[in-house]
């Protein structure tokens, strides 16, 4: 029984886009940017877990490399952020 | 039959190894945008105003449209993957293929629009029109089209790929037990759905 499973993920994703057009077209200002963005990070997150089947993994090297890779991320972005902020 | 048991399946131990080897793959891709986004967001950083007058002249529409159709192809890609390799479905995983690679075409198509668009109003690298703005607005398109250029370039890849896969499955060189390649060509494609979840709003919806 994974079909219902599938499409309700879909629902969901759809949903989550419905909810960021409308976020940006009320204009929150400068929180907006956020919100758009953790919008994003849940629906890739649904995508890796249920579409991408990480949810279901066994591996631990799988398990871990999505968070190593956004931890990377986190890395460079915050870095690059402290010298252009402090320059 | 035990949930347990289907879970089992869908884990799809047998191919662990090519599955590490893919992500491996993607992690790259990760990268290589991750390396975008970030200066995406500096210069977005460095001039709001331009880059909310940037996305004013995208078709908030079409991306929305586009974000739906790569949405739905992902759920017709693991559907079709889930009645080859669960369900040993033939013709319904061919078809749910046939549909994703559709869904991929359609995605291009509402592209190409926007981006003759873009053209017919002097928005394009180097033309006279858009070197006379101010340098934010000129950042934004040349990382508009960079970016969503290169996003197209792994769709058209995704298609090809999802297109070998199709022959394979229709020539039963893809079956239920040998079912790496389209797993690993499914989640290619997943990872080209979330680069445009980021896309999508970083620059349709700039508020």
């Amino acid at each position: 029984m994974t079909y219902p499973r599938y499409i309700l993920v879909w629902v969901g994703l759809v949903l989550l886009t419905a909810i960021t057009v409308t976020s940006a077209s009320l204009n929150f200002g400068r929180v907006g940017i956020l919100i758009v963005l953790a919008i994003a990070a849940i629906k890739s997150t649904l995508v890796l877990l249920y579409f991408m089947n990480l949810l279901f993994e066994k591996r631990l090297l799988l398990k871990i490399l999505v968070p190593i890779a956004v931890c990377v991320l986190t890395i460079f972005i915050g870095l690059t952020y402290t010298d252009v902020l402090f320059r | 039959m035990s949930s347990s048991h289907s879970q089992s399946v869908e884990v799809h131990e047998e191919g662990v190894k090519a599955r590490v080897g893919l992500w491996l793959f993607l992690l790259s891709e990760i990268l290589l945008f991750g390396g975008m986004f970030l200066l995406y967001s500096m210069y977005r950083y460095k001039n709001p105003g331009d880059f909310h007058a940037g996305s004013m002249e995208l078709s908030r529409f079409d991306g929305t449209l586009n974000t739906l159709v790569l949405l739905t192809s992902s759920l017709t890609v693991v559907v079709a993957l889930h009645s080859l390799h669960v369900k040993r479905n033939k013709r319904r995983a061919a078809i749910f293929l046939g549909a994703t690679i559709a869904l991929g075409l359609t995605f291009l198509v509402v592209k190409s629009f926007e981006w003759t668009a873009k053209f017919e109003h002097g928005l394009y690298p180097g033309a006279k029109f858009l070197e006379s703005q101010p340098h934010g607005f000129i950042l934004f398109f040349g990382l508009y089209f960079v970016m969503t250029g290169l996003h197209a370039l792994h769709v058209i890849i995704g298609m090809a790929i999802l297109s070998f896969v199709l022959n394979f499955v229709l020539r039963d060189k893809v079956t239920a037990d040998r079912i790496n390649i389209m797993e690993n060509g499914a989640l290619y494609w997943h990872l080209v759905d979330i680069i445009w979840i980021f896309l999508f709003p970083l620059f349709y919806l700039i508020s």
